[in-house]
């Protein structure tokens, strides 16, 4: 490729759109021939649906059912609470581009601009200002995180770790109503919120029961490997909305009576429960690329089991199978979304509450499209940023 | 470790390896039976409360339900389990469909993906790109009601040639009705059939005496064609009628009429599963090296030979594993139907759960069928697998 790219093509091709488009669209009949049927693909879907964007659609539904859509039915008086553990994520994420996305500069951009462009639509004075908020500690997150030496890169990694659950905390409350922190019960939690804490818990959770089940799998005791094929490969082989269902109908059976879980919960043990089967195959893709010399130069400095796993095996094979571990993310992420079917009210559930309401019957394109669209850029965002972090880190190359 | 001496010795029966792995092993067990059994206890205890016992019997119980779209005669007086059965019916239907069209669309969407031109290569990478970062639910729930759903009234239809009705009631075209030259014109398809493997037969072994690789499949194909076709106007009567739809009052009569919900299931699928796997056609047909295609225009092979004998079942080699994995994935996904009311067997299992209220029995049914399902999928592409594998010396 590079050697070709370095014959410069004849002048008349190199500089003209029209001849680019000659060499390259209208070469040869047939050529030409599907140019053309493309083409006309691309101008009449892409008119059609313009035109319904800004001509039929009416898109009132969302701007009047924004918050329905964003928290549920989370209270007012609290959502204050969500805006610091988002402050707390964007100094994380301003902190660890600097460390690690040097290569990334335009992202980093575009994520310090996210929430000022965010800002210019009519929202009122607060949320703008907790948006500015946003870019400000993402900025003084990258600015502590210039110098970093591997001792800041260690607190960071703790803050990722301790995020979901200072997030979780800070979502549900600690205290009666009358106190600093009141209890948000789960029904009140719905929209992208509860989208992304189903997204949140099932990733924190079902990465150590994924890595133990991994492990198990390569287990020299018989009994742990057959019980760890057997999980592993009866949750592979049934739908999640299955394990989802018996979450909801089955777990409260399994509990002793008197002891009872609300359906958030159910979900997200269904989530995780789900989740971590395929991230132990993961996890055992990356773990059977560690050559024998590993584990024989491990056992001759003279660490044990246990240390040379968590010492030298594991952080190889994790750092080799990051990619795909992200690639699962996303897909859990999209996956959440099974959770309406059980009754939750999270993005694709509020969809019905949204659509129930008399004055707006009948809008199910405009705001099943904007939920599609609110899957569709984060699960794309998320992809493109580990892409490229994965380019500038070399993860998954050695 | 200190000295040679330890190794000798007996070694302590708590440092002994084998009996400590055995024991690690009878914990384990222990701890997960002891769990197991637990959790059996507290649910048969639930059970107790809720008045029923654990049991297959009530599967003989009249089901007392309808189900919109069955394959075969069933009504509200049959069984539970003629319910459940024909939910898998239906299951096997749309995931055999939407595995063929969706392999199908994948295919030209990775070979689009890699295309000289491109406008298309462009086209190939926007939709992917599209799909990849949708959730497959709520792009289902968007397509059913967004679009099946918003489609005009029958007295409104929108007819395309065929003709083909568009209505919010399902789509309806042209479809054959077996005449009474059928049963005979059965016989000439099982002539085609045999014309077919016989020509395939002969074609293969002479392959194989002259060394020159024959399109068995293309002349196979040829020769059913024309044995089905031949029989069709040797017979008296055209052994099908063609039955065209017209609007009658507020429905479609005659013709075949797919329900926006199959319609919508099985185009969601397809749409879906196609991106997922014009990524795998993609990355196989890369993972052919260059010096194999240069080596086969070198021995003179044509641009067709090149593609088919050299690239292809190399290229097919690297695919067949994760399209696999995407065949089990369509297949399941399509437990989906939920969301829009095509009963598959999910569907009809959580109808046949709320009406009996067998909740533990019918979801283990359920999760059964799956793996089964599964299994049987995965067992028959690790044959197909092991067969075009590279035979190693």
């Amino acid at each position: 490729m590079s050697n070709a790219a370095q014959i410069l093509p004849p002048l008349a091709e190199r500089h003209t759109l029209l001849g680019w488009a000659r060499k390259n669209l209208f070469n040869t009949w047939g050529n030409a021939l599907l140019t053309l049927l493309t083409g006309w693909l691309v101008l009449w879907s892409g008119r059609a649906l313009l035109v319904w964007a800004f001509t039929a659609a009416e898109w009132g539904v969302i701007a009047a059912n924004l918050r329905l859509i964003l928290l549920g039915q989370y209270p007012i008086a609290n959502v204050w609470r969500l805006w610091v553990s988002l402050q707390l994520l964007a100094f994380l994420v301003g902190n660890s581009l600097a460390i690690w996305g040097r290569n990334v500069r335009r992202i980093s951009l575009a994520l310090a601009a996210a929430p000022l462009l965010l800002a210019l639509l009519p929202f009122g004075l607060q949320p703008r200002l907790w948006l500015a908020g946003l870019t400000f500690f993402g900025i003084v997150g990258w600015a502590l995180g210039r110098p970093a030496g591997p001792r800041q890169r260690r607190i960071v990694l703790l803050g990722w770790a301790i995020w979901p659950f200072i997030f979780i905390l800070l979502l549900r409350g600690l205290t009666p109503p009358e106190g600093r922190l009141p209890l948000v019960p789960t029904n009140l939690w719905g929209g992208l919120l509860l989208t992304f804490l189903l997204t949140v818990v099932g990733i924190v959770f079902s990465f150590p029961l994924g890595v133990l089940l991994a492990l198990g799998r390569r287990s020299r005791l018989g009994a742990v490997r057959w019980f760890s094929i057997f999980y592993i490969e009866v949750i592979r082989g049934v739908p999640l909305i299955t394990i989802l269902f018996m979450a909801q109908l089955m777990l409260p059976l399994f509990l002793p009576s008197g002891l009872t879980i609300d359906r958030v919960l159910r979900a997200m043990v269904g989530i995780t429960l789900f989740s971590a089967a395929y991230l132990a195959e993961n996890v055992r893709g990356g773990l059977q690329a560690i050559p024998t010399g590993q584990f024989e130069a491990a056992y001759a400095v003279g660490l044990n089991g246990l240390q040379t796993m968590g010492l030298i095996i594991l952080p190889q094979a994790l750092r080799l199978v990051i990619p795909i571990l992200v690639g699962q993310f996303i897909a859990l992420y999209k996956d959440t979304a099974l959770v309406a079917i059980v009754g939750l009210l999270d993005l694709l559930g509020i969809a019905k509450t949204v659509l129930a309401q008399p004055e707006f019957l009948g809008l199910q394109r405009e705001v099943y499209a904007f939920i599609s669209m609110l899957y569709w850029v984060f699960s794309y965002a998320m992809s493109y940023v580990s892409q490229r972090l994965e380019v500038s880190l070399g993860v998954g190359k050695r | 470790m200190q000295s040679a001496e330890t190794q000798t010795a007996a070694i302590p029966i708590w440092r002994d390896e084998r009996y400590l792995n055995l024991l690690g092993q009878a914990i384990f067990a222990v701890v997960i039976l002891a769990a197991g059994y637990y959790l059996y206890r507290n649910m048969e205890a639930g059970l107790r409360r809720q008045g029923t016992t654990l049991g297959f019997g009530f599967i003989q119980g009249t089901s007392g339900f309808d189900i919109a779209e069955t394959l075969f005669e069933y009504s509200r007086s049959s069984t539970f389990w003629q319910a459940f059965q024909v939910g898998l019916l239906n299951t096997l239907l749309v995931s055999v469909v939407g595995i063929l069209f969706s392999t199908i669309l994948g295919v030209i969407l990775g070979v689009a993906r890699l295309a000289a031109n491109p406008l298309v290569r462009w086209l190939a990478t926007g939709y992917l790109e599209l799909m990849r970062n949708l959730s497959l639910l709520v792009f289902l729930v968007f397509w059913y009601l967004g679009v099946f759903l918003k489609l005009p009234k029958i007295k409104e239809a929108v007819i395309w040639p065929g003709p083909t009705f568009l209505t919010n009631r399902g789509i309806a075209i042209p479809w054959g009705v077996p005449t009474e030259t059928f049963p005979a014109y059965r016989l000439i398809l099982a002539l085609g059939v045999l014309a077919a493997i016989l020509i395939a037969a002969a074609l293969h072994a002479r392959g194989r005496r002259t060394g020159k690789p024959p399109l068995t499949i293309l002349w196979a194909g040829a020769s059913f064609v024309v044995v089905v076709v031949l029989g069709w106007f040797a017979l008296p009567a055209a052994p099908l009628a063609w039955d065209l739809p017209y609007p009658e009052g507020l429905r479609i009569a005659g013709g075949k009429i797919f329900t926006p919900e199959f319609m919508a299931l099985v185009s969601g699928l397809v749409l879906y599963t196609a991106a997922f796997i014009g990524e795998v056609v993609r990355a196989g047909i890369q993972a052919v090296s260059r010096g194999q295609v240069e080596a086969a225009r070198a021995i003179g092979l044509t641009g067709f030979q090149t593609l088919r004998l050299v690239i292809f079942p190399q290229a097919l080699r690297v695919i067949i594993p994760p399209l696999t994995s995407q065949y089990l994935n369509l297949a399941k996904n399509s437990s989906l139907a939920i969301a829009i009311g095509y009963p598959d067997v999910f569907y009809v299992s959580n109808t046949i759960l709320n009406q009996s209220g067998r909740a533990v029995e019918m979801i283990t049914l359920v999760m059964l069928t799956y793996l089964l399902f599964s299994l049987i999928t995965s067992a028959f592409m690790n044959w197909y697998n092991r067969r075009i594998q590279l035979v190693e010396r």
